[in-house]
């Protein structure tokens, strides 16, 4: 294996941006230094790493920082194309659905889930309707394949990563069912499949944490929205 | 066998815009079809049933979506020709940084600009003045974001200029004063044919948005 310099990853213990990019360098067998962040208190480092906007994932290589995770994941990809597996398909037209699915992910499906989780009331119900839209569109783009690229883990599985471990987090604080075997039975599937993949299994944050905290965010929102209603 | 390439859009789109000039500065041959999105046709809904937007490239029949999405596998399938994405990887990540930067901060924010009023709006043209700032400072002393030639940043980019007297018009400042550094680029980016020929005119695009200002009920 070619020499592949010093890589450090900025990122916090349960950011789900930054655990995409700790799948694909454990994926790709890439050592790493791994650095979390306080995002109460942000480090020089990411400071400078990242001064348009400070926030994590970073990953710095050989001292020069990628940032977004999306953009990390491919640089990762192109820079050690040489380590399975590949994160994207090679035809250009189903590199170009990968990518559509991950944009889709991130900038759809990300915001539904966060409206239901930090919204109450009709706003809820509206983000619940949406994210229950999301998912069957999902449902369908998945279904009769192993992960959304075919039978390999790419980049739109790891941007989706966060249905598997966070949605039972956000499903047991909101006391409400989100994903189930019976309206999304691919998708069920494709979370035991991403479950048994050992190093993504190994780099969930522990779950009694993520209670915690995401219910704190949940209770910060509903209290910010109750005080600016008056 | 002949490539056969068909571009869903709308005229005033900068999403189609980048397409457009990504197509021209390759020299692709292709059917432009400017669509009707209070009507949208079928071949639309067909080839993007997730999101029903344009632009939309049909490329021998398979569909391509997400205007950033479209110029990628366009530089990745004509890429002997004005390649828009460097070759080394880090280079390339800044690229798409840049691009999604582009993304995520002018279009939604500049849309906040000509739709709001008062307050918000004055917070919104600050707001987009600082992106446009902090766009000009990463261009620097270079004459385009690709260094010596345009880029997928430019592209991404340069659509907004045919925007920018939309913009200055709605919340009353110049953007020239603020960042000289990025108008000379765009009139740079404006010398090539591949721009020139795609941008409206900026006064259609003024004509345009006060119609649909009008047809929002937003004065």
């Amino acid at each position: 294996m070619a020499d592949q310099g010093e890589v450090k990853l900025l990122k916090t213990w349960s950011s789900l941006f930054g655990l995409r990019v700790v799948w694909a360098l454990k994926l790709k067998g890439i050592p790493y230094e791994s650095v979390d962040e306080d995002l109460t208190n942000k480090s020089d480092l990411l400071l400078q790493y990242n001064p348009v906007h400070t926030k994590v994932p970073v990953l710095i290589h050989n001292g020069k920082p990628i940032c977004e995770s999306l953009v990390i994941l491919e640089y990762i990809d192109e820079t050690w194309s040489q380590n399975p597996p590949s994160l994207l398909p090679q035809d250009p037209i189903q590199r170009a659905s990968a990518r559509f699915w991950a944009k889709f992910m991130d900038e759809k499906a990300l915001p539904s889930m966060w409206q239901a989780f930090t919204k109450k009331g009709r706003e809820q119900e509206e983000g619940l309707a949406s994210i229950a839209e999301k998912l069957k569109l999902l449902e369908a783009e998945l279904e009769g394949k192993k992960f959304f690229g075919g039978e390999e883990i790419g980049i739109p599985d790891f941007a989706l990563g966060w249905l598997v471990n966070l949605v039972p987090v956000f499903e047991e604080i909101l006391g409400l069912k989100i994903v189930d075997e019976e309206r999304h039975p691919s998708l069920s599937e494709w979370s035991r499949r991403i479950s048994d993949i050992r190093v993504i299994e190994e780099s969930w944050p522990p779950r009694d944490k993520l209670v915690t905290k995401w219910a704190a965010i949940r209770d910060h929102f509903l209290a910010t929205a109750r005080a600016s209603s008056g | 066998m002949a490539d056969e390439v068909i571009l869903l859009d709308k005229w005033v789109s900068p999403f189609g815009m980048r397409v457009r000039i990504a197509l021209a500065e390759k020299g692709i041959k292709y059917e432009y079809r400017d669509e009707d999105l209070r009507n949208k046709g079928e071949l639309l809904l067909k080839m993007n049933p997730v999101h029903k937007k344009i632009p939309v490239l049909i490329h021998n029949g398979k569909p391509v979506c997400e205007s950033n999405i479209i110029v990628q596998y366009v530089d990745e399938v004509w890429h002997d020709k004005a390649p828009l994405l460097p070759s080394d990887p880090y280079l390339r990540a800044q690229a798409r940084f840049w691009a999604d930067f582009v993304d995520k901060k002018i279009y939604d924010t500049g849309r906040k600009l000509w739709t709001t009023k008062g307050d918000e709006q004055k917070s919104a043209t600050e707001e987009f003045i600082g992106y446009l700032k902090t766009l000009e400072a990463e261009l620097g002393d270079k004459p385009y974001y690709g260094g010596e030639k345009m880029n997928y940043v430019d592209v991404t980019m340069i659509p907004f200029y045919s925007w920018f007297h939309t913009y200055e018009a709605s919340g009353n400042f110049s953007i020239e004063s603020h960042c000289p550094k990025l108008m000379a680029w765009a009139k740079r980016c404006m010398q090539h044919e591949s721009v020139s020929k795609t941008l409206p005119e900026p006064e259609k695009n003024y004509e345009f948005v006060l119609q649909m200002k009008k047809r929002l009920g937003i004065e």
